[in-house]
């Protein structure tokens, strides 16, 4: 596809799908057949043609037309009368208005992120129907093979029909826990491109900002759950210092060592303001929280003036409500630095059940470790944490980590 | 659309319940029964004979073999069935949440193919 069908297609794909789906009556193989079938035809003529000033508005035209032909072939109707009132209904639909479309989504995303979805197919799913990425570029996302993910997504639409997943925004009481999976996934997406085991840049910027839209869309259309904002708040704090995060080689810069002049304070800027809105509103959850923690690193000029004592309490009230092993890692960052090296090594002891096979429980360990000047113990904790990692770049740094406690030891010989 | 319910509860674990507990769960599956009835869902179901009563048969090559027991043994046991009318996996998936032995054990849900 030449670029600017590229664009036109990942702008574009989810929204038209969702308008198409619900024509369809909920049938999602046959609505995305229909769309790339528009797409082709877009491919095909708008070059002979010249471009249509609306493509949108062209493609939906076009798709909901080739959803209507497949639909006429495929369903036996009982009489000429029941052929009518079907295609008198499609007729009165007409273009819907973009507060309607935003129902299109919410209901894509909610469907994607059904829970009787396998939860590595409800991001698939998301990524591919919300965000119009294709299975190479998710698989390649997720370092599986394409044909991995390309059955992995089949698999998941089978579902959704055969069982007949409904294509609804869920009601009432089931509202709050379908909204957390969504978030969840949301979340997913994002840490995927924002830790990133993808050896891909591109691509892992691309989850991030493909996160960061899909949380648009939903803090918009939710404004009644402010945890959608949190979320919202928490990843453009986080995505602001993608550029100072990894250097020229692809390796891991610490948040104490970033350049802070690379973080985009524009960015920074907007998800404060967010964040501060989203804190009136009322007590915060754990994505607010985070996004908290997130704001107070970034208000630091320098590593030295963080303020570790906020943050270290924000990670006990985030505790309380999502008590986690990996939440009290974090808080025990936190105490290293508030209480010391020997009080955080003493709260880390207790998560050795739960996090002992955890590369990052060791690492973490390991510095604190090396601040006390118990430097065989640090040396030791860094292999046990090599011996764990997965991430090239975490493991470079570990190794590099390593290396200089080993320069000390060996002098010391 | 059609729905099976397979409820699989802890078969011993069931054994050790007193008269009371027994008593108060027979209760909660009438009455759990009689609502899905009323509301048009119920199409069919009964509890099963313990898995000591089972008997798994295969036909391999023309040949019948017979064994006794269920095909595999679990943690869970199969003790009974719902097959109910819904409009879609989210009906399916609330009706299956309310059958009494959802709170101890585990009901698969499954869509029963038309043919």
């Amino acid at each position: 596809m030449t670029p600017g069908f590229d664009a036109i297609y990942r702008e574009h794909f989810g929204r038209i799908l969702a308008t198409v789906i619900r024509l369809t009556g909920g049938d999602f193989s046959l609505a995305e057949d229909a769309v790339q079938d528009a797409f082709t035809a877009a491919m095909l003529q708008w070059p002979a043609e010249g471009w249509p000033s609306s493509p949108r508005a062209w493609l939906t035209s076009t798709a909901r037309h080739k959803a209507l032909d497949r639909m006429r072939h495929q369903t036996s109707f009982a009489d000429r009368r029941e052929e009518l009132e079907f295609f008198l209904r499609f007729e009165r639909e007409s273009e819907p208005e973009d507060g309607s479309n935003m129902d299109e989504r919410l209901r894509l995303i909610f469907t994607c992120c059904h829970p009787a979805l396998a939860l590595d197919a409800q991001v698939a799913l998301s990524l591919q129907t919300l965000c119009g990425m294709n299975a190479a570029a998710i698989a390649r996302a997720f370092l599986l093979p394409e044909s991995t993910m390309a059955q992995r997504l089949v698999r998941a639409k089978h579902k959704i029909r055969r069982a007949r997943i409904p294509y609804e925004i869920p009601t009432g009481s089931a509202l709050p826990d379908r909204l957390e999976a969504v978030m969840t996934v949301i979340y997913l997406v994002f840490n995927a491109g924002y830790g990133g085991s993808s050896g891909d840049r591109l691509i892992r910027e691309e989850l991030c900002t493909e996160a960061i839209r899909l949380s648009r869309m939903l803090s918009s259309a939710m404004p009644i759950y402010p945890e959608t904002s949190g979320l919202l708040a928490l990843m453009l704090l986080q995505d602001a210092r993608r550029l100072a995060r990894v250097d020229a080689d692809g390796d891991l810069i610490l948040l104490e060592e970033q350049d802070r002049r690379l973080w985009d304070r524009a960015q920074i800027a907007e998800g404060e303001a967010l964040l501060e809105k989203t804190l009136r509103r009322c007590l915060p959850g754990p994505y607010t929280l985070q996004a908290a923690i997130a704001a107070l690193h970034n208000q630091a000029s320098s590593p030295s003036v963080t303020d570790w004592p906020q943050i270290a309490e924000l990670y006990a009230r985030l505790a309380r409500i999502r008590p986690s092993p990996i939440v009290e890692l974090n808080r025990s960052v936190a105490i290293a630095m508030v209480e010391g090296c020997e009080a955080a090594l003493r709260l880390t002891d207790a998560l050795k059940d739960d996090l002992g096979d955890y590369y990052l429980w060791w690492a973490t360990r390991a510095d604190f470790a090396r601040r006390l000047n118990r430097l065989e113990e640090a040396a030791e904790a860094y292999r046990e944490a090599l011996s764990r990692v997965s991430n090239g770049a975490e493991r470079r740094f570990l190794q590099r980590r390593l290396d200089a406690l080993a320069v000390i030891l060996n002098g010391h010989k | 659309m059609q729905y099976i319910l397979l409820i699989y509860d802890n078969e011993s674990a069931m054994k050790s319940r007193s008269q009371a507990e027994m008593g108060q769960l027979l209760t909660a599956y009438q009455k759990f029964t009689q609502d899905i009835v009323n509301k048009g869902n119920f199409k069919a179901g009964d509890p099963l004979q313990p898995t000591n009563t089972a008997t798994t048969v295969r036909n391999r090559e023309g040949k019948t073999l017979v064994t006794d027991g269920p095909f595999a043994e679990t943690k869970e046991q199969l003790g009974g069935y719902y097959l109910i009318e819904a409009k879609d996996l989210d009906e399916a998936i609330a009706i299956a949440a309310r059958v009494p032995s959802a709170q101890s054990g585990s009901i698969e849900v499954r869509p029963i193919r038309k043919m």
